[in-house]
């Protein structure tokens, strides 16, 4: 890693990463890139998360769809763990709760490879900094 | 494949009277079916909206059409009239209470959304691994900011003007105190973070070093540019071993990007950061006992004045702050004090992040503005009672709180109104309470938790709070006495006024509150020998009643002490000098023939 010796530079770095987020959302790839993110703090990870997390990236690889799974922290529904939300190509994501194996099958095959919702979907009940 | 052109969501959240979702969706089915529209329209059910109070919701997609207080009535007009002609139910739509106007599509209601993500604006987004992705949510650019166009004095005046308060538990004001540590004078000074969350109960702070170590190293770093201190000291529990891996990721990333070292953004100023682990004691949490610890030295307490800010860690200056306040500091650098102040109340501002839980349906992380009611808190973020049970109080402040009760479910929450309930903010930790608890048993509960957590120091903490614990015991075996609540009364008095430090000032709280609002249950248990919620087993019996036993022999096979005789077909009894009251009898009956007394 270059070191970062400015402010300059550290917009530089930011609209790059950015940039490259960007580039995921928009350009061709996107038409087929899926984005999961596993929650993965001691709550997700007591409740079976990375269990969950391992299953998505083996799946995916196995059915050949170009996703990358990442993990991330705690998204606050406890009381659903594990939780995974899931963004498909131009689509808002979506965040699926209690994500055991079965279910983590369920939203590949229908989901993520049909387009179908399927239940447990946990609508976002909270605004962003961006929004307030 | 089916290519739905509609998606009907339906609100399954155990809140939403989850019985009918099931039937709204089914009669939802049924109807598509019979107007052959199954095809084209998909049924799906959902997680809590965090708006029960309107609840059973229904959402439209892919026009986010949100429909409230939908019976299994209502679907045959949505499907006739939203999904056949493209018309929405006007009857069905949200009703803006002031402007008494139809609001129709969600993105215009954000008003249902009862949170605001600040402190974990970034905990579930981004891979806390990954400094990258902390940088492009605007990570580090509120110290870039800070170290390239502002002096420490604009930046504390601009946390002084944010109106922030500490979220450790005591409120102080936050700019105050960095302005405090920059004034007094020293060779050296430390930036410490209180990691330490020792309330039971209670996992923001872990929730946020784990989800969004950055922002807090972040806010280290911009403390110490205003206070003039170069070393940073996070002060964690060893139980918290997945934030602890998190931050010294974080913390070799950063210094890897030249963001702690020296010369940060070439401004001329060096900060770094170590990590200090604690054992895990509550005591430790308190400011001065938590800095004797970094120091190696026990534990304990000591009398402030001084405070760290004038003299803390080796005796140098020292900025204690908590974690969550750390994670809010880059967003007011970023988007201003103004914008932060304009959320919360007179005297609070911004949010505050709660760990919800106990007898609550939705048991999870919330972050919710300053004067967020308790009501808005547990029936719609909380998704209400688990099992529908009656609620009975909230806990707040952990062992150093209080109970609050129906009577204050649209107070506003902040810190002063918390205050003035007999309870406090604490650092977060909110445990529901339903008709099943018994009061005095959860007093009992909180002081043997700090009762084992007091260093012993002084007496009226590591002595009174042993005799208080002792009276509650005995009221709870049912061998209360004649004035043992006088006692309570004054002992709770003396030692609130006469402990060394925070823990024992505190520690009867929860012994206060209850026997203020819950005075009818402790004296059940002293005068009738009679715990009302059934949970103190000393006071309990099981008994049989005659007239409903069918000499099943049920509970005879289940009683796991053999304390129940009878022959088959015959009434049987209860020996009560071997029952052990794990009340198997009492569930297994079906003929209600078993009664707790
Ligand atoms: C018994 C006791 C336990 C405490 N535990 C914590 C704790 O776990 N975390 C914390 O941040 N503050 C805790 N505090 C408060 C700290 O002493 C201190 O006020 C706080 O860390 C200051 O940070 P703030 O101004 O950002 O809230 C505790 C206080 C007492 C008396
Ligand atoms: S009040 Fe309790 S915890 Fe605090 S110093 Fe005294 S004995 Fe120790």
């Amino acid at each position: 890693m270059n070191k970062i010796t400015s402010l300059a530079d550290l917009k530089k770095i930011k609209d790059q990463v950015q940039s490259k987020i960007k580039l995921r959302e928009n350009s061709d790839v996107a038409d087929t890139l899926v984005q999961i993110r596993v929650g993965m703090a001691t709550c997700g990870i007591a409740s079976g998360a990375k269990e969950t997390m391992n299953f998505l990236i083996e799946e995916t690889e196995h059915l050949a769809i170009d996703a990358v799974v990442t993990q991330t922290g705690c998204m606050g529904y406890c009381y659903a763990e594990p939780t995974i939300e899931v963004t498909l190509p131009g689509k808002e994501p979506m965040v699926f709760g209690h994500v055991d194996k079965v279910k983590a099958r369920e939203i590949i095959d229908r989901y993520i490879i049909k387009g179908e919702l399927v239940d447990g979907i946990i609508p976002a009940s909270y605004k962003t900094i961006d929004e307030k | 494949m089916a290519e739905y052109n509609t998606q009907i969501l339906i609100c399954g959240g155990t809140g939403c009277k989850s019985a009918e979702s099931d039937e709204i969706g089914n009669v939802f089915k049924d109807l598509l079916n019979e107007y052959g529209l199954d095809d084209d329209v998909q049924v799906v059910v959902t997680g809590c909206f965090g708006f029960c109070e309107k609840g059973p919701i229904v959402k439209m997609m892919p026009d986010k059409t949100f429909y409230v207080h939908v019976t299994p009535a209502d679907a045959e007009e949505i499907i006739k009239e939203h999904v056949v002609k493209g018309r929405q139910v006007d009857r069905l739509l949200y009703k803006d209470p002031k402007t008494k106007k139809s609001v129709s599509d969600s993105q215009h209601m954000d008003f249902y959304k009862k949170q605001i993500r600040i402190a974990l604006r970034n905990c579930g987004f981004i891979d806390p691994e990954n400094i990258d992705e902390y940088i492009a949510r605007d990570g580090y650019m509120a110290l870039g900011k800070c170290l390239g166009e502002m002096t420490p004095e604009q930046v504390i005046d601009e946390i002084k003007k944010s109106g922030l308060r500490g979220r450790g538990g005591g409120g102080f004001p936050t700019g105050l105190k960095w302005e405090i540590t920059a004034k007094v004078k020293g060779d050296q000074k430390y930036v410490v973070c209180n990691a330490d969350e020792g309330d039971p109960g209670a996992f923001m702070d872990r929730s946020i070093l784990e989800g969004d170590p950055h922002s807090v190293i972040e806010s280290m770093a911009i403390n110490g540019y205003c206070t003039g201190a170069t070393k940073g000291l996070v002060y964690i529990r060893a139980e918290y071993p997945l934030a602890v891996a998190r931050l010294k990721t974080a913390i070799k990333q950063a210094r890897e990007y030249g963001l702690l070292g020296t010369d940060i953004l070439g401004s001329g100023f060096d900060f770094d950061i170590e990590i200090r682990y604690g054992a895990g004691a509550f005591v430790c949490g308190e400011e001065t006992a938590l800095i004797h610890s970094m120091e190696g030295l026990r534990g304990e307490p000591t009398f402030k004045p001084p405070f760290p800010s004038e003299s803390g860690y080796l005796g140098k200056p020292t900025n204690v702050n908590n974690v969550e306040t750390y994670a809010n500091i880059p967003v007011i650098i970023n988007k201003g004090a103004e914008w932060f102040a304009s959320i919360g109340t007179e005297k609070s501002k911004g949010t505050k992040v709660f760990a919800l839980a106990g007898k609550i349906n939705n048991v999870g992380l919330i972050e919710v503005p300053m004067g967020t009611t308790l009501r808005e808190v547990i029936y719609d973020i909380g998704g209400g009672i688990k099992g529908g049970k009656k609620f009975k109080a909230v806990q707040t402040g952990g062992p150093s709180g209080g109970m609050l009760t129906n009577d204050f479910l649209d107070t506003p929450i902040d810190y002063d109104n918390l205050i003035s309930a007999g309870s406090m903010m604490g650092s977060g930790g909110m445990i529901v309470m339903d008709e099943d608890d018994c009061m005095v048993a959860i007093a009992k509960f909180y002081l043997e938790f700090t009762l084992e957590e007091s260093c012993g120091k002084c007496s009226p903490c590591r002595i009174g709070n042993k005799r208080l614990f002792e009276i509650l015991e005995r009221i709870t075996e049912g061998k209360g006495e004649e004035g043992d609540i006088h006692k309570l009364r004054i002992l709770s008095e003396v030692i609130k006024d006469t402990s060394l430090c925070g823990l024992g000032q505190t520690s009867p709280n929860p012994v206060l509150s209850s026997l203020s609002h819950f005075m009818d249950e402790y004296e059940a248990h002293i005068k009738d020998g009679r715990c009302p919620a059934g949970q103190c087993k000393a006071l309990l019996k099981y008994e049989v009643v005659e007239e409903k036993c069918t000499g099943c022999t049920l509970c005879f096979r289940n009683c796991p002490v053999g304390a129940i005789t009878g022959e088959r077909r015959s009434v049987h009894y209860i020996d009560q000098s071997l029952c052990i009251k794990c009340g198997v009898c009492f569930e297994k009956c079906k003929f209600d023939a078993i009664v707790m007394v």
